[in-house]
């Protein structure tokens, strides 16, 4: 079959490799109809995860048809029509029993790599580096899909891709953002990064019931889309590197009841600090440039909630600890668990208070994967979300 | 060398511990193990994979067994590596689960052997039996070892691209 494959910093290449097999007898081959691009990808892209070998597979927001299953699969059969959540999740474990999907005992077996960085370890995700797993990826004609009674969500005919693809990951993600926040009539939220996770983070906000949501991004492009939506936008560039002020402004001086950095390690900005940030991760002594996040953590008002769905994967300096300790800063996180969102979030998809199929901006056929990853990366073209076909 | 490994499972002890005591099911989880045969007055014989196609044998007898509990055993004279160990079943707190614990103790011989076990134990002994139990933790709570692609061949600690094997099984050699 044909598959993306990492071949090294800002290098994919779609090439010939060997059809998925069964491997375990819990797992499923799933015939791909529709894939995208993550921003989370771009960071492999760039060469900021660990782990990654020559010949891997991208690829963890999938959908398609089920074309073989493994002899323990009882739920799903050849033929039926599926979205897979990103998390790879064996539904019997600790964690996964209480809704923690993304944090699967079971699942990654190369535990023992992300023991050594982050203490314990997480389940495994599709195609997103060795430490979480080393599965191969769905930016593929066919991917193995395990635990294909637990993961896979069946999706009804006569309902497009692009509506209910991005329940795999972007939706769910920026739906899990919104939903830490804790929203409360009259509240509102500030959200910095206006990609496809921020904007399913502004329309899930106002699902949750935010009077106002605020944005900031730099992109123009990716703040109309967000104004689209009904929320007020701030392009930090044009703020004189007074964003917080600026913010203030906007609430009352008081700050807004909860932020969300749907930013992660590849922050821009920040000033003299910024420079450092790009310094230090250029050679390694800090794995992640924090810029979003201690902004939101001096943004948000005292006694409020800060909501973290961008990616870090190790080290950060210069965090403004202080000033969440002694504000009273409640901080939620984490990969979302896209298996306890995705009922609820199909059912709003087919009564009609969300067409997820905004964000898809591009749509290109599986071939031409790396000139996708190329307009994602350098926001040409006023890409936000590339959907290929393989 | 000793090593010692705790991981929780959502089983009884019971379970757990039936399941252990039958020494000819412990290769469904311990990689290098090729097989465990039973030969009577808590006596076993164990049969270990090493690298180059070659195998190190012992055999082993139960010293301690108690009932959902505890097993303890000790290899016998003339083992190619010499060892014991205990593994313990105990109730975790608020019914969730059973913590499982191993301790090991092992001599690997010097000499062309000696280098061969520490090629057996991956040069990581305390990894592998964690990755071992890890491995028992799987295969009682999802029926299977979990693989993905890059964790195929041998050792799980040794990697291969992220993407589907040729075929599979994968050949002897691999």
């Amino acid at each position: 079959m044909k598959a993306n494959c990492w071949m090294g910093t800002k290098n994919v290449e779609v090439q010939e490799v060997p059809d998925p097999k069964i491997l375990n007898q819990h797992d499923a081959i799933v015939q791909i109809s529709s894939t995208a691009i993550c921003g989370s990808d771009l960071h492999m892209y760039n060469g900021l995860l660990p782990t990654m070998d020559r010949g891997d597979v991208l690829g963890h927001e999938f959908m398609g048809e089920i074309v073989e299953v493994g002899r323990e699969v009882k739920n799903l059969k050849v033929g039926d029509r599926v979205i897979v959540p990103f998390p790879i999740s064996c539904g019997n474990c600790f964690m996964c029993k209480q809704g923690l999907f993304s944090g699967c005992e079971n699942t990654n077996p190369n535990a023992w790599q992300q023991e050594l960085v982050w203490g314990h370890a997480t389940g495994g995700v599709y195609g997103y580096s060795h430490m979480l797993g080393g599965y191969a990826g769905g930016q593929a004609q066919y991917a193995r899909v395990p635990f294909a009674d637990v993961n896979p969500l069946k999706i009804p005919a006569g309902i497009e891709d692009e509506k209910v693809l991005f329940l795999t990951d972007a939706f769910p993600t920026g739906y899990f953002a919104a939903h830490n926040c804790d929203i409360q009539p009259g509240d509102t939220i500030a959200i910095w990064g206006a990609g496809p996770i921020g904007q399913f983070a502004t329309r899930s906000a106002f699902l949750l019931g935010a009077e106002r949501v605020i944005v900031i991004d730099r992109v123009d492009y990716r703040l109309q889309m967000a104004r689209d939506a009904g929320a007020e936008t701030v392009n930090f560039e044009e703020t004189d590197g007074l964003l917080l002020d600026v913010i203030k402004d906007m609430t009352g001086g008081r700050g807004p009841d909860a932020c969300i950095d749907a930013v992660g390690m590849q922050a821009t900005g920040g000033g003299l600090l910024g420079v450092m940030d790009h310094v230090k991760q250029a050679v390694k002594l800090e794995t992640d440039r924090p810029l979003a996040l201690r902004e939101v953590m001096m943004a948000v008002r005292t006694g409020g909630r800060v909501s973290i769905v961008g990616d870090y994967a190790g080290l950060i300096d210069n965090v403004p600890f202080g000033a969440v300790m002694n504000r009273g800063i409640t901080m939620r996180m984490g990969q979302a668990p896209v298996q306890k969102y995705y009922h609820e979030l199909l059912d709003r998809i087919l009564k009609g208070e969300i067409d997820p199929s905004f964000v898809a901006t591009h749509t290109l056929p599986l071939d031409e994967t790396p000139r996708g990853y190329e307009l994602m990366d350098n926001k040409e073209d006023g890409c936000v979300k590339v959907v290929l076909k393989p | 060398m000793n090593v010692k490994k705790t991981v929780t499972i959502e089983s009884s002890p019971e379970e757990l511990y039936n399941f252990w005591h039958n020494f000819e099911n412990l290769p469904r989880f311990m990689q290098h193990l090729e097989s465990v045969r039973v030969t009577g007055d808590g006596r076993s014989h164990w049969k270990a994979k090493a690298p180059a196609g070659q195998t190190v044998e012992w055999d082993a007898q139960v010293t301690e067994d108690e009932p959902n509990r505890l097993i303890g055993w000790h290899s016998l004279e003339g083992a190619d590596v010499q060892n014991s160990g205990t593994v313990r079943f105990t109730p975790a707190t608020g019914g969730r689960g059973t913590v499982v614990q191993v301790e090991m103790q092992y001599d690997a011989p010097g000499g062309p052997l000696g280098v061969l076990i520490a090629k057996l134990f991956n040069e990581e002994p305390d990894q592998q039996v964690f990755e071992d139990l890890r491995a028992f933790k799987q295969v009682m709570e999802t029926g299977e070892v979990v693989l993905s692609d890059a964790t195929l061949s041998g050792t799980r600690l040794k990697q291969r691209p992220g993407q589907p094997p040729e075929t599979w099984p994968l050949p002897e050699s691999a």
